[in-house]
């Protein structure tokens, strides 16, 4: 596999204008001659569906729900960050590159998150303009708020609701290409397989979710935008159907997979309940902007929390974080609160949870205020546990969450598979070990409306490809092969269902891949994971009929992938033989507990190749060279 | 707590529907709704039963996705809450609940409880939006809007498509989804330039899709999750009337 990432030479500042002006162009005339499928319809895949519609390349747009707005984008909270400096504060280009790249444990390639800096005050200048109701100050100008692993407010909201807003934005212009005709929209389509000829991507096996009916789509270019992989976790703040099989069908076609096991733990979530539990709840991290995480300092203190006095309480990212306090990164907080729990000083029933306390700022500025800024997250918690947070505490702990991890892309967002683009979380580019706050949606946005549009001109311009038609014996073979996987998960007939063996699986990968990985419990866990998935295809029930809609079956096929996946991130974390970010590998940590980089030996992407069902997948190396910032050993005491 | 749940059961858009009985025992009062039907499900897989087809994704309230009536409410009995964050400490031991779709002849039942809503992107496509490629915005700050207009259009943009207001309205009336987004963009300074094409085209595409007309009865704004106000059609009226007045039927393409 050649890792080639194609990144432009010269200083930092101008290589995304040294690409645009070095690239090949495909002439207005010429773009309507090239068909286009995009699979996904979130941020990413919406935005880009829309934006190569407008320059006039055909597109096919394929997403697994009823309607593109429902994708899981439409569930981001907090924010979208942006180096606009309207704030006054300091803030610039430069900063949020390296904000982003320190938060991401010197794990991220340079050159791409600088890019991603540059564009993001033209996301907001896209979005505004698209009718993005984002929160103003009275003058009628854009407000800011800050949020965690920055001393800056460069975050631009819309409530708690701002990925709602940003899809919906992204989703108006994909209706506008779509009454224009230049967009044909697929809905309820679930891809299931990724047809390879002579090595270029060209098209895609789908499955009709109302009628079962499988069928062959091909096109010039493939962009796969189907988001994370953190429901691996059974447990997860994901929706209930995002899934791998995509971007895990790709990497089975022969995409690398790039750091699998980059799997971001949210510090703020609601707690699960009980065993019944199916998903579970974010509270945005711009709550922490307003409160203070805290834990009783005697253990098993069980005097309702507001009864507790000031001196008996440890407000202890304050105390380990004195300079971030409660905005330190998501990797640091989850630990942070993890190790608290497994000390004993957990909360609630189960001992896992903290309280996120809102009772200074309520008591400072005004209910009201609080409301409006938070509004529906302090309903949406209500309804959920029941209890109402105005009266001073939520309580939280870590769930997975984003997954930094995904198919590997060279600077055009080109995957191994020429003609294979990846945008969005289903790609691996802009985080390295971590996510901060307020990234995702402006990722997304940068690939889909900025990125991808312009760079995919540069691969039509150079490379002369044969259009094949879905006739060609390639296509054939992956719908049997298509056909042939779910004729025989109908066939098993077990005694199981899909779902104990996804929650199965969870639970391995929670306990063994979550917030901390040794070496021992990785190696139980490959051992674990290839049990389950061997019991899966003999023993599991997947009622009906093929034929028709299938909830059950649309689930087991994700789950077979999942299944397949988990061990990779297992294998992805015992080779990776340091800490960095949300990897935390037991061993290696510095005196007082923090994560401990080995830049000497693992200041690389892994980039891992599929060798066929009987080997081991194969590992490989792209070197991440640091130009213009000196990794350090990221501090934010 | 046990409960008895009547569910709509149909095949598929061909086949007729009829309700049949179930019982499900041992429920957890912190369970969500949704939990308690996946329970069900389970246990009627292991039955070699078909599980009961509905629609959900983020489970937060967000997506749109749930719709279910449960006892002649769209969502349920508890207020601006979507069906998946409806938690069974609303029901008692021993309750009896009758489980249906979403109810309207633009809405045909694909099975048991899922609908086709196709139709609401239709209207989406005929004008729902603002017009502006990417890479042709002015800067973001040259947009003055006012906090009073931008939290406005905000409260009409929290429409989450769902279609509960369609399917508790006598008429199957879209009128409270359609008034959302024309109110959403006609009251920004940027959805100006477009505001009676845009309303003129959104509302002829919802009465070629057969949704009724609008009688003032209000239930959409009491059942909607997000608590989308009825003011908005009134806006959208007058736009529309605006819009009459101005001739805006020469300018659009039919």
């Amino acid at each position: 596999m050649k890792l080639d990432a194609k990144i432009p030479s010269g200083p930092l500042e101008s290589k995304w204008d040294k690409f645009r002006m070095n690239m090949r162009l495909v002439s207005p005339a010429n773009r309507t001659k090239f068909e286009v499928i995009v699979v996904g319809s979130g941020l990413a895949g919406a935005s880009a569906a829309a934006s190569l519609a407008e320059l006039g390349y055909n597109v096919r747009c394929f997403c697994f729900h009823d309607s593109p707005r429902r994708a899981h984008s439409i569930a981001a909270q907090g924010g979208i960050n942006a180096a606009k400096n309207y704030a006054n504060d300091g803030d610039n280009v430069y900063r949020l590159f390296y904000d982003t790249i320190k938060g991401g444990d010197f794990r991220s390639r340079e050159p791409n998150v600088y890019r991603l800096a540059q564009v993001s005050g033209n996301i907001i200048d896209q979005c505004v303009a698209q009718g993005v109701p984002f929160a103003r100050e009275y003058g009628g100008l854009l407000a800011n708020r800050t949020f965690g692993g920055t001393l800056v407010s460069r975050t631009f909201y819309a409530k708690g609701q701002t990925g709602q807003q940003l899809l919906l934005g992204a989703y108006q212009a994909l209706c506008r290409q779509i009454d224009a005709g230049k967009i044909k929209m697929y809905p309820r389509s679930d891809m299931l397989d990724l047809v390879v000829i002579d090595g270029y991507a060209r098209g895609i096996i789908v499955r009709d979710l109302i009628s079962g009916k499988i069928e062959a789509f091909a096109a010039d270019a493939i962009v796969l935008a189907t988001g994370g992989y953190s429901n691996v976790f059974y447990l997860s703040t994901n929706a209930k159907s995002s899934n791998c099989t995509a971007i895990w069908r790709a990497y089975k076609k022969g995409a690398g997979f790039a750091n699998p096991c980059f799997t971001q733990i949210h510090p703020t979530c609601i707690p699960p309940s009980g065993e019944h539990q199916s998903k579970l709840t974010l509270m945005s991290e711009s709550l922490r902007n307003d409160s203070r995480v805290w834990v009783p300092k005697k253990k098993g203190d069980n005097r309702a929390p507001q009864e507790i006095p000031d001196s008996e309480r440890d407000y202890f990212l304050e105390r380990m974080y004195p300079s971030y306090g409660n905005l330190a990164p998501r990797d640091i907080s989850s630990r942070a609160i993890k190790l608290m729990c497994d000390l004993g000083y957990g909360i609630g029933p189960s001992g896992k949870g903290v309280y996120l306390d809102f009772s200074e700022s309520i008591k400072r500025f005004d209910v009201e205020v609080i409301r409006e800024k938070y509004g529906n997250l302090f309903e949406m918690y209500e309804r959920i546990t029941g209890e109402n947070a105005y009266k001073g505490v939520m309580q939280i702990y870590p769930a997975p969450h984003y997954t930094m991890g995904g198919l590997w892309v060279d600077y055009e967002l080109m995957s191994t598979i020429p003609g294979l683009f990846v945008i969005g979380e289903a790609n691996f580019s802009d985080h390295g070990a971590n996510r901060l706050g307020a990234s995702a949606l402006m990722q997304g946005l940068a690939d889909g409306y900025f990125i991808l549009p312009c760079s995919i001109a540069n691969f039509f311009a150079t490379n002369q490809m044969k259009r094949y038609s879905v006739d060609h014996p390639e296509f054939k073979k992956a719908t049997e092969e298509v056909t042939t996987r779910i004729n025989k998960l109908m066939s098993v007939k077990g005694k199981r269902t899909v779902a104990s063996f996804h929650r199965e699986l969870g639970k391995v990968l929670w306990d063994k891949c979550g917030m901390s990985r040794e070496e021992s419990g990785l190696k139980e866990a490959l051992k674990q994971i290839p049990m389950i998935r061997e019991e899966f295809w003999q023993n599991v029930i997947v009622p009906g009929s093929s034929n028709g809609i299938n909830q059950s079956l649309e689930y087991a096929l994700r789950v077979a992938d999942f299944l397949e996946l988990g061990e990779l991130m297992c294998l992805d974390a015992l080779e990776r033989k340091e800490s960095c970010g949300s990897h935390f590998r037991v061993e290696y940590k510095t005196p007082d507990g923090e994560a401990m980089r080995d830049d000497e030996h693992f200041a690389h992407v892994a980039v891992w190749e599929w060798q066929g069902n009987d080997k081991s997948p194969k590992r490989h190396k792209e070197d991440l060279v640091f130009e213009f910032i000196k990794p350090t050993q990221r501090s934010y005491k | 707590m046990n409960l008895k749940l009547r569910i709509w059961r149909q095949k598929d858009s061909n086949s007729p529907g009829k309700f049949v009985d179930y019982e499900v025992k041992n429920v957890s009062p912190e369970m969500s709704f949704l939990e308690m039907l996946d329970m069900l499900n389970e246990e009627l897989t292991l039955r070699g039963e078909e599980p009961i087809a509905f629609e959900s994704d983020c489970r937060e309230g967000i997506c749109g996705a749930c719709s279910i009536v449960i006892n002649g409410l769209p969502h349920g009995p508890q207020r601006d809450t979507t069906v998946c964050q409806l938690h069974m400490r609303n029901f008692k031991d021993g309750d009896f609940l009758i489980l249906e779709p979403w109810r309207a002849k633009p809405f045909p039942v694909l099975k048991d409880l899922i609908v086709d809503r196709s139709a609401m992107d239709r209207i989406m496509q005929a004008g729902g939006y603002i017009s502006v490629n990417t890479g042709q915005a002015p800067e973001a700050n040259a947009i003055l809007v006012s906090k009073e207009v931008s939290d406005l259009a905000m409260d009409a943009a929290s429409c989450i498509g769902c279609g509960a207001c369609i399917a508790v309205c006598k008429n199957a009336s879209a009128m409270l989804f359609v008034a959302a987004k024309v109110s959403h963009l006609n009251l920004l300074p940027q959805g100006h330039p477009e505001k009676y094409t845009r309303v003129w085209r959104m509302i002829k595409q919802m009465d070629a899709e057969g949704f009724g007309n609008c009688t003032n009865i209000g239930a959409c704004e009491i059942i909607c999750p997000k608590n989308v106000s009825l003011n908005f059609i009134a806006k959208m009226n007058r736009d529309y009337g605006l819009a009459l007045l101005k001739g805006t039927y020469d300018k659009v393409k039919s």
